[in-house]
């Protein structure tokens, strides 16, 4: 069978799982509807975390950046799991202690205000909105490369299964088809990792495999042959890296503390019965995260030593099949610059922008190798190659020449990665809409069950909207994922910290703080990423900190802020005092 | 001792914690796995160079042990100030 029939077969499969369980378990209430009543299981909440968290982005894009990044790749591996203790040792027991239904509603309940409430609630759709068209864009990608589906049909499938599920269940729904989600991505992604790992260094296990001898018999490590076809080609070194020290370290701080300000993360702590479960509960996630980060990096190794040494300095002609397979999709293209028929690759750009494949009517035109011929314009460098940073988790497979049912599985894997986090996002801004905007500022005796009917009204428009964005992406949808990491580290992070951690800080000083942090933050990035791309240089950055990184200084800004202004205003009501003492113990 | 004086014990020992925890948190993952990294880079583990490794293995091991002491030392701490949840 062909990988295109195990793709139908296996996506069927998982697909009929997720309804299945849907109807299984539908809300009946808001209680149930917002925080599943608030009666999972620990370790059942942890895997769903972990499908939460991983998204399209961890399982397809991640391991191709790093293998591109080298040591850089660093920034995503700790700062998308570091900022998991943060959240087990600051927030989610005392979050759960304090046993409301949002993060817009710990804000507004903390500083006594409903303006702080409504600029959580802005913070928190603004983040997940634009995390969301990203995952409905990824769903429409997966359908389109592995099943030949327009992405357009591929995006309303995706979201008439993310609505099926996410309008019924809710957060109920949700929980429990993430576990399935779960465990279909981290078996498609660790199945690849067994293979290639055997093959390459003879060790089953990734994470050891990595740091292995290379089974050609040189005795050589891995690692070190690598650094070494690096340094020949003209590269860094892979274990090195070219960021400078205090971007990674500034990019890493905001990923990390990012993670712990994100609402559709911190909302699955609220869904377990007790203080003693939320923090287990973060553990458990953690442990199910690390599988998939762990063996992420050593992807990254195994890829990038097999496209060298399959690509480099090789004749044109004996490039095996997948070569010609991935140029047609326009991921993947060879420029014969100095006309030799044979494949350099070298640092830098091969060509200015992405493959656009030139077509003489339906048919592709073919150059004089029989490679596939694109309109760019090529760079002046000693590049010939193009190739996109996807390409390293899906065509994965097949360039270790493993069987068509690993490549559908990959399919599969991405798909649930994608559905399972646009799922917890949704619910974050139908619960934003109907609990934090309409029961709380507009209409205050509105019953459970019409709380409810709005929640599903909310989800359904957000389904909509998300898949809209992602059948017409704005151009800067790979760019805005710093801007949801810096806006939750600059907004939602040093606000919750201080109210749990600070007794004493006060409305005023909260909300001065995060709207300066707010402020500074989104206007960096909207500099660098969006108005003004040709100024997004090191040399143009604040203090060499690039707008991947800016959040960390907008945190700070945030809290400087804060404790400046409190100081002139009066301390929180003797009630809100209390509240925050009661928070702090179990019982 | 009062019930209030329990309390404010119970929420000095928790900072405490934190900030030994936290403290090791910082320092294996910015400290070993970025500032110290090109230093650490000159010792090796099997195929990996120290600081690397840190980097994108060694420090994800570390946060993952560090939320399990973390959990196992308050539920000592709930237990021991009597705010545990099972006594309610």
């Amino acid at each position: 069978m062909d990988v295109q029939v195990w793709t139908y077969i296996l996506v069927g499969v998982t697909f009929t799982l997720y309804i299945g369980i849907a109807i299984w378990s539908r809300a009946g209430s808001t209680s149930e509807f917002y925080i599943a009543e608030g009666a999972v299981n620990p370790l059942t909440n942890g895997m769903a975390t972990a499908a939460d968290w991983m998204s399209a982005a961890s399982f397809l894009s991640m391991a191709g950046l790093i293998s591109f990044m080298g040591y850089d790749g660093t920034v995503y591996l700790m700062g998308w799991t570091g900022g998991y203790v943060l959240l087990a040792l600051l927030l989610a027991p005392y979050l759960r202690k304090f046993g409301k239904f949002t993060v817009p509603d710990f804000i507004g309940d903390r500083y006594y205000s409903n303006t702080a409430r409504t600029v959580a609630v802005i913070c928190a759709l603004i983040v997940s909105f634009t995390y969301v068209a990203g995952q409905m864009r990824g769903v429409g990608l997966v359908f389109s490369k592995f099943l030949e589906v327009d992405i357009f049909w591929g995006v309303i499938i995706g979201m008439a299964i993310v609505f099926f599920y996410a309008v019924l269940g809710g957060m109920k729904g949700i929980t429990y088809t993430q576990v399935a989600q779960y465990c279909v991505l981290i078996f498609a992604f660790m199945v690849p990792a067994f293979f290639i790992s055997m093959q390459l260094t003879g060790s089953p296990i990734p994470q050891i495999g990595f740091g292995s001898t290379v089974t050609d018999g040189s005795g050589m490590y891995l690692l070190d042959k690598l650094d070494q076809l690096h340094t020949e080609l003209g590269f860094a070194e892979y274990t090195s890296g070219t960021k400078s020290m205090q971007d990674v370290f500034f990019i890493t701080v905001a990923l990390m503390v990012g993670t712990a300000g994100l609402p559709h993360v911190i909302v699955r702590f609220f869904t377990v019965p007790k203080v003693k479960d939320a923090r287990i509960s973060v553990g458990y996630a953690l442990i199910f995260i690390a599988i998939l980060y762990t063996t992420a990096p050593a992807i990254a190794v195994f890829a990038r030593t097999n496209l060298i040494e399959t690509v480099s300095e090789q004749p044109y002609e004996e490039m095996p099949p997948w070569f010609s397979t991935w140029e047609e999709t326009a991921l993947l293209n060879w420029v014969d610059k100095n006309e030799d028929g044979i494949i350099n690759y070298a640092p830098g750009a091969a060509i200015v922008g992405a493959p656009d494949i030139i077509r003489d009517g339906l048919d592709i035109r073919r150059g004089s190798n029989n490679q596939v011929m694109i309109s760019n314009e090529v760079t002046a460098n000693q590049n010939e190659l193009y190739v996109d940073r996807d390409i390293m988790v899906l065509a994965n497979p097949e360039i270790a020449g493993l069987p068509a049912w690993v490549a559908a599985l990959v399919a599969a894997g991405g798909l649930a990665a994608a559905l399972s986090t646009a799922a917890g996002l949704l619910l974050v801004i139908s619960t934003s809409v109907s609990h934090d905007l309409i029961k709380k500022q507009f209409n205050k005796d509105i019953s459970d069950k019409a709380e409810l009917r709005y929640a599903r009204i909310a989800a359904a428009v957000a389904v909509v909207v998300a898949g809209y964005f992602g059948i017409n992406p704005p151009g800067f949808v790979a760019q805005v994922v710093a801007i949801a990491f810096g806006l939750a580290a600059a907004s939602f992070f040093p606000a919750i910290i201080l109210g749990i951690f600070y007794k004493k800080m006060n409305k005023q000083g909260a909300l001065a703080g995060m709207i300066a942090g707010l402020i500074f933050t989104l206007a960096y990035i909207i500099y660098f990423k969006i108005a003004f791309p040709e100024l997004n240089i090191p040399e143009n950055w604040w203090f060499g900190i690039s707008p991947e990184g800016i959040g960390t200084f907008g945190m700070l800004i945030n809290l400087v802020v804060a404790l400046s202004v409190r100081s002139f205003y009066p301390d929180p009501p003797e009630d809100v005092q209390e509240m925050v003492e009661g928070i702090r113990y179990p019982r | 001792m009062t019930q209030e004086k329990d309390l404010k014990g119970y929420w000095k020992k928790n900072l405490q914690y934190l900030s030994i925890l936290l403290s090791i948190w910082f320092t294996v993952s910015y400290g070993f796995g970025i500032l110290l990294a090109p230093w650490l880079n000159n010792f090796k583990m099997g195929g990996f160079k120290l600081g690397f490794w840190f980097a994108q293995q060694g420090s994800i091991y570390v946060f993952v042990v560090l939320i399990f002491i973390y959990v196992y030392l308050m539920n000592r701490l709930d237990k021991k100030f009597g705010v545990n949840e099972e006594d309610a």
